[in-house]
């Protein structure tokens, strides 16, 4: 079978960053670009898929050249090959204009299974996996817990805000994997030398025949969010016990 | 000149770094207090190829270059100093004499598990009476029919004792030519009747790896468990300590490190006198000597590394860059720990256990004496001036 896995390049999430331009995107220039953390599990689950049926995993991202640095990591960790968009006008693209573009990239390369992060961790938009599947025609299985395939019949357990739900999906489908859905394999350090003689096939959204028709989506504005608060303090008149159990309930912790 | 890493080095790099902080650091402070031998972290490392770095494909390795060995051995022994002594002793002084002059039986018998980090094997050149002066070895091997009979002693030896341990290469005398005594170096299986191993040394740092000594009494092996040719071996083991100086140099650079990310951490957030500690200057000196010093040792590593990757021996440049490392990293400890106050002097502070671990970086594999007398000799032999450990008086027994 044959994995697309979308993965992105990001400034390093462990630096602070900083929102620069109208469309405010976050710095891309002078900071260490890294794969998007929540990719792994992505590339992690594609891998264990690919592994368990027989085939291969193939990268997919949007980005500038240098994205090609967040591709060898995920060849190193064992993807057969990637595919970059890269484009000077795809430069900060809205969600629409992405997924139209990896679509037209995935359908192109053809695949019996998309995985996808639920969010990317600079941009947060949380869209594309959805916009994919509508573009490829293909149902969505979202913030999946676990994943598990039978012939051609997927279970997964998805994430849901009060608890989980039991999905059934016939392939070819579109998946969003939770960062808790496995835990990603460090590449061998025969995948790190090999990762470089691995094929990385770069393209334009001309080439892909996507006419870029300008962003739909503007973010208007953005601001901080507000700083925490003091911490309350709950002084223990016999009651203590109780209200600590009451915050803790109302922030769903019980 | 450019001094940047390539980017496998730097992914090569990245992956220790990780594997160093999420997997090794943990554990580091238990397993320096039980001083159990990390059988879990050896057995990682070898599933992600560590043991087989910096050999070649063609004998089962991963073909990484000497260089990204060195950047592996300092990320983890900025986490833990025993467990890169762990994979250090295992590839430099284990693995790598029977790469370098093992026949094709001799490899393919016990390379596959080794490069894999299955096995271990252990390389027994010291002696209690035979250090510095590894000459001097009393251990002897004697030919009889088809096989040599030994007998003698090995002293510090690591990773002869674990569970997963398989064999260990010894030094030892197998004859005179013209009042010259002949070493040879000899594959020993562990289990061989006669060979047996004393418990586990109580030593100052490095807790968690395997040292001891070994006792051969009477042990029979094949002759052809020579290494290489009957004769040289201490010419080969010469060749042999060159690249283990380098990566010795390595893991001193890597606590180095540790003690000064320590070091800033703790200043940046220890208050006297109203301000953190890292605003006064007395402090500021510290920190800035101790990372002057450290990305020094690092360069000469590097350049002895790189002499390595080009083919070339990297001789006094090795010395050098051992000789620098360990000095500078046991200086770092001894400044953590001022830096750190009474709380450095505790066992549940880092620096604590760097300090205990730094100093054998000064004596293992070749003493700063020992590296100070080969850079002298290397530079004094234009001069035709003989430079020996016992002095212009020395005895002249040629040694090398």
């Amino acid at each position: 079978m044959k994995v697309i896995v979308c993965v992105k390049q990001i400034p390093d999430p462990s630096v602070p960053g900083e929102l620069v331009g109208p469309a405010h995107t976050l710095q891309r220039e002078g900071v260490t670009l890294v794969l998007d953390p929540g990719d792994e599990f992505g590339v992690e689950a594609g891998l264990a898929l690919a592994e368990s049926q027989g085939g291969e995993v193939v990268l997919v991202s949007m980005g500038p050249e240098r994205g090609a640095d967040a591709l060898r990591k995920g060849l190193a960790m064992g993807a057969a090959k990637g595919i970059l968009v890269s484009d000077p006008g795809l430069a900060g693209a809205d969600a629409l204009t992405t997924a139209t573009v990896l679509a037209a990239a995935i359908r192109r390369e053809g695949f019996d299974c998309v995985i996808t992060a639920t969010e990317s961790t600079d941009g947060y938009s949380g869209v594309i996996p959805q916009m994919l599947a509508a573009l490829l025609e293909v149902p969505a299985v979202t913030f999946a817990k676990s994943i598990s395939l039978q012939d051609s019949t997927m279970r997964v357990k998805r994430q849901t805000e009060s608890g989980t739900e039991d999905a059934v999906v016939n392939l070819p489908c579109i998946v969003s994997v939770t960062a808790g859905v496995n835990e990603p394999r460090y590449p061998t350090l025969k995948g790190i030398l090999g990762a470089k003689s691995k094929p990385i096939e770069t393209c334009t959204a001309e080439s892909l025949g996507v006419a870029l028709t300008g962003s739909t989506q503007q973010v208007a504005d953005v601001t901080p969010i507000a700083a925490r608060g003091a911490g309350e303090i709950i002084t223990d008149d016999g009651s203590a016990a109780a209200k600590i159990v009451e915050f803790l309930t109302t922030v769903k912790v019980l | 000149m450019n001094f940047d890493l390539t980017s496998t080095q730097e992914d090569l790099r990245g992956l220790a770094r990780s594997f160093a902080d999420e997997v090794v650091a943990p554990k580091a402070a238990d397993y320096d207090v039980s001083g159990d031998f990390p059988y879990d972290i050896v057995a990682k490392m070898g599933d992600l190829g560590f043991f087989g770095l910096p050999f070649p494909e063609e004998v089962g390795g991963v073909g990484g270059d000497f260089l990204s060995y060195c950047l592996v051995l300092e990320e983890l022994a900025r986490a833990d100093a025993s467990v890169a002594i762990t994979l250090e002793a295992a590839v430099s002084l284990g693995i790598t004499p029977i790469v370098r002059f093992g026949s094709e039986e001799q490899r393919a018998k016990w390379l596959p598990d080794l490069l894999a980090g299955k096995r271990l094997w252990a390389f027994g050149l010291t002696e209690p009476g035979a250090g510095s002066d590894a000459y001097g070895t009393a251990t002897r091997a004697r030919h009889e029919g088809d096989e040599w009979v030994i007998n003698g002693r090995k002293a510090f030896i690591t990773n002869a004792g674990t569970d997963i341990s398989a064999g260990v290469t010894i030094t030892a005398v197998t004859g005179e030519t013209g009042g010259k005594r002949e070493i040879s170096t000899i594959a020993i299986e562990r289990g061989t009747p006669g060979y047996s191993q004393a418990p586990k040394y109580r030593k100052l740092g490095w807790h968690a790896s395997d040292t001891r000594e070994l006792i051969f009494d009477d042990v029979h092996v094949p002759y052809s468990n020579v290494i290489g040719v009957e004769g040289k071996g201490y010419k080969q083991f010469l060749g042999t300590l060159e690249g283990g100086r380098v990566a010795i140099a390595a893991l001193a650079v890597g606590v180095a490190q540790a003690c000064l990310d320590e070091s800033v951490a703790y200043s940046a957030n220890r208050t006297q006198f109203g301000h953190p500690i890292a605003s006064y200057q007395t402090t500021q000196m510290k920190l800035a000597d101790m990372a002057t010093q450290i990305e020094l040792a690092r360069l000469m590593t590097w350049k002895a590394a790189s002499i390595i990757d080009v083919g070339r021996q990297p001789g006094k440049y090795a010395s050098m860059a051992k000789l620098h490392a360990s000095e500078v990293a046991t200086a770092c400890a001894n400044q953590a720990v001022q830096i750190h106050g009474g709380f450095g002097f505790m066992e549940e502070a880092p620096v604590a256990r760097y300090y205990r671990d730094v100093k054998i970086n000064e004596i293992g594999e070749g003493t700063s004496e020992i590296q100070r007398l080969l850079i002298a000799r290397e530079i004094l032999a234009p001069r035709g001036i003989r430079v020996e450990p016992n002095g212009p008086q020395g005895n002249g027994e040629k040694r090398t």
